[in-house]
């Protein structure tokens, strides 16, 4: 069984057509790129799985979207239950205005979660994961916001690992990043790969060369092909994806 | 000549640019310096008016209070002289002299002591006659003008307190206009306002926040757009037609709760502020919320935050700034309104002890009294200390809701 499928999904913004007919199937711990020109439908086919895209005013989805085989727009799924098992990091650093360790508390303490040594611990290894905790282990009572981009878009990570879901959506996580920390948050990436089912959105081609598995490329709406990572990077069916990674457009 | 075509050259362009930049920002300093100014100037006018009350005595015009020679007391205070021309103080004693009842005299008594002839038909025997008559009564106090005082009289003059800072914030009777000496004890307009104002704030800032997260987290877009112009246009309602609002429906509705003699009551005041109050609350709260980011809300639900968790984790203290503000503007509608409260108050200058009894707000004092009292007079000067104190309470409380909003930003 794949961890994450879609089957057949239309979504319209109003009147938009963002996604057309998107069928893809993601196995388990592997790491999937989303790649294509600005604007056309990587963040919202990666919303589609944590339902992000609900929260929007006249979104309208069609088709079925699977994760661990149940249909997750389904009405006996809670959004909230969801939402936990499937994590997201967004494509910019947004740490509440709260301490650090408030800020990888948080997810435990909406969870009902007051254990405080359980706590504790979690944030401690959370922030391990993140390649964070060397430089803030002094200050985790000091507000997020005092931290840098890098330091903060890592914070968001092991923010979304604390409480343990099987799926990470990542939309551009390095996309303001300083080599450093874009190196970091690779590193970190394909460590994850062992607990986690990761889609990335990436506008980086050496990167998503160097972290995925396979690759997905959209084109206005389009899934246009869905491949392993090497064959889509040496030897693309689709004339589009070829000109798309050689820079020809987009 | 070189020289000289250097001088007859045109301004350059990025001079005159400069010169007009200078200019824009005089322009604007100068409005905010004036600006700041004017409310300076507000401020010190209003607390020189005010201040001034302090140097005055309580007597009513330019009366003296006369006393017999051997009388142990010498002194009065203004409290002192009203009791006893109420006839409540009835014996020196209880005023700190010896035991002996006293006399009153005014010059509506002035018949049944002398007649006409005796008097003299310009008053001119008055000032020895009436020496004459204390220092034949031991017992008595006489009250009137000063012109009328013997020039060697053997009677004594009363020494009488000026209105000091303690009697006037701490004393307990209001009868700015009482005779022969008023009684300018702010107290119970000071608690009047207070009680109003706290209560009125305690109903309305609950319900205007529930209100507002409604509108800004909850509410349909379509009910939204219906409910925000609605709540816009009540805050833009003259005060008069709340006063009436109250009068003809919350007044009987809380006599009849009640069951009261009468309705006008501390609560009707609080109630009638604080619907005056809650449409400022909820626009100035809702925008506060609305300003949360949207990554922030995001951040939570991604999470699985629920939508409650993420208003009370999240979007209320991003927005703490912005609801004290809006607390603030709300308990200063509160404080300063005038009319709505003087019309269902009942406007009684008592020490409130219930908010079901009438009462009376600085605010509404000044309104109803300033015309009546005469300019510069001691009532007039009153009035302006009543305006420094509703000052010093609003500036207080600002001061106070933030402070206490930074600590929860800081937090
Ligand atoms: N909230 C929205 N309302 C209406 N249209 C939207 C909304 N969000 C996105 N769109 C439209 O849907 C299309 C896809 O947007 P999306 O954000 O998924 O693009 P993207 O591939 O992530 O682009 P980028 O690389 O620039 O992030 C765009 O044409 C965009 O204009
Ligand atoms: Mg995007």
């Amino acid at each position: 069984m794949y961890k994450i499928e879609s089957k057949n999904v239309n979504l319209h913004y109003g009147s938009f057509h963002a996604l057309k007919g998107i069928n893809m199937a993601i196995e388990k711990n592997t790491v999937t790129a989303l790649i294509g020109p600005s604007g056309c439908g990587k963040s919202t086919f990666l919303r589609l799985f944590n339902r992000m895209n609900d929260l929007i005013d006249g979104v309208k989805i069609e088709g079925e979207c699977l994760i661990d085989g149940k249909d997750i727009y389904s009405k006996s799924i809670k959004i909230d239950d969801l939402r936990k098992r499937v994590g997201m990091v967004f494509q910019k650093p947004n740490p509440f205005p709260k301490s650090v360790f408030e800020n990888v508390a948080y997810g435990l303490r909406v969870n009902g979660i007051t254990h405080k040594n359980f706590i504790e611990e979690r944030v401690e290894v959370c922030l391990k994961q993140a390649a964070l905790w060397d430089e803030v282990k002094d200050k985790l009572k000091k507000s997020a916001m005092a931290l840098s981009g890098g330091q903060q878009q890592r914070l968001c990570i092991a923010r979304a690992l604390a409480i343990e879901p099987s799926v990470l959506l990542m939309d551009e996580p390095a996309s303001a990043l300083d080599p450093i920390s874009t190196a970091k948050i690779e590193e970190l990436i394909y460590d994850l790969k062992n607990l986690y089912t990761i889609i990335i959105v990436t506008h980086n081609m050496q990167q998503a060369g160097r972290v995925s598995d396979s690759t997905a490329f959209f084109y206005l709406g389009e899934l246009v092909e869905f491949d392993s990572t090497k064959k889509i990077f040496t030897n693309p069916t689709d004339v589009r994806t070829q000109n798309y990674i050689t820079g020809r457009f987009g | 000549m070189r020289l000289l075509l250097v001088l007859v050259k045109p301004l350059p362009l990025t001079v005159i640019k400069k010169i007009l930049n200078k200019t824009i920002e005089g322009v604007l300093m100068l409005s905010s310096t004036i600006t700041t100014l004017t409310v300076l100037l507000i401020v010190l006018f209003l607390f020189k008016e005010g201040v001034s009350v302090f140097k005055e005595s309580p007597l009513d015009g330019d009366n003296v209070i006369v006393l017999n020679n051997q009388n142990d007391v010498n002194h009065l205070s203004a409290a002192d002289i009203k009791k006893i021309f109420d006839q409540e103080t009835t014996n020196w004693k209880l005023v700190g002299g010896a035991n002996d009842s006293i006399l009153l005299f005014t010059f509506n008594d002035l018949s049944n002591y002398f007649s006409e002839e005796e008097l003299g038909p310009e008053f001119e025997y008055l000032p020895h006659k009436m020496d004459s008559l204390i220092e034949a009564n031991p017992g008595m106090i006489a009250v009137f003008s000063k012109k009328y005082l013997d020039k060697n009289h053997k009677s004594k003059v009363a020494t009488i307190d000026n209105i000091s800072p303690k009697t006037f914030l701490l004393g307990k009777e209001w009868f700015p206009t009482a005779n022969p000496a008023v009684q300018l004890g702010v107290l119970p307009l000071i608690l009047g306002t207070l009680y109003v104002s706290i209560v009125a704030i305690l109903i309305a800032l609950p319900i205007g926040l529930a209100t507002a997260i409604y509108i800004a987290e909850v509410a349909h877009p379509k009910i939204r757009a219906i409910y925000k112009p609605v709540i816009e246009l009540l805050a833009g309602i003259p005060s008069v037609v709340y006063g009436f609002f109250g009068l003809i429906v919350i007044v009987p509705l809380i006599q009849k709760i009640f069951d009261l003699p009468v309705g006008e009551s501390g609560l009707a005041g609080a109630i009638v502020l604080a619907i005056m109050a809650l449409p400022t609350i909820i626009t100035v709260t809702e925008d506060a919320l609305r300003n949360t980011p949207r990554a922030m809300k995001e951040a939570s639900l991604a999470l699985g935050a629920t939508q409650w968790q993420t208003i009370y984790k999240v979007v209320i203290p991003y927005s703490a700034s912005g609801i004290s503000a809006a607390a603030i503007l709300g308990i200063g509608r509160a404080i300063g309104e005038t009319m709505a409260v003087l019309m269902v108050t009942g406007n009684a200058a008592v020490m409130p002890h219930s908010l079901l009894e009438p009462l009376r707000t600085i605010p509404a004092t000044i309104a109803a009294e300033l015309g009546e009292a005469p300019a510069n007079g001691i009532h007039y000067k009153a009035l302006f200390g009543l305006g420094c104190i509703l000052f010093i309470i609003t500036m207080v409380i600002n001061i106070w809701v933030e402070t206490i909003s930074k600590r929860r930003v800081n937090r």
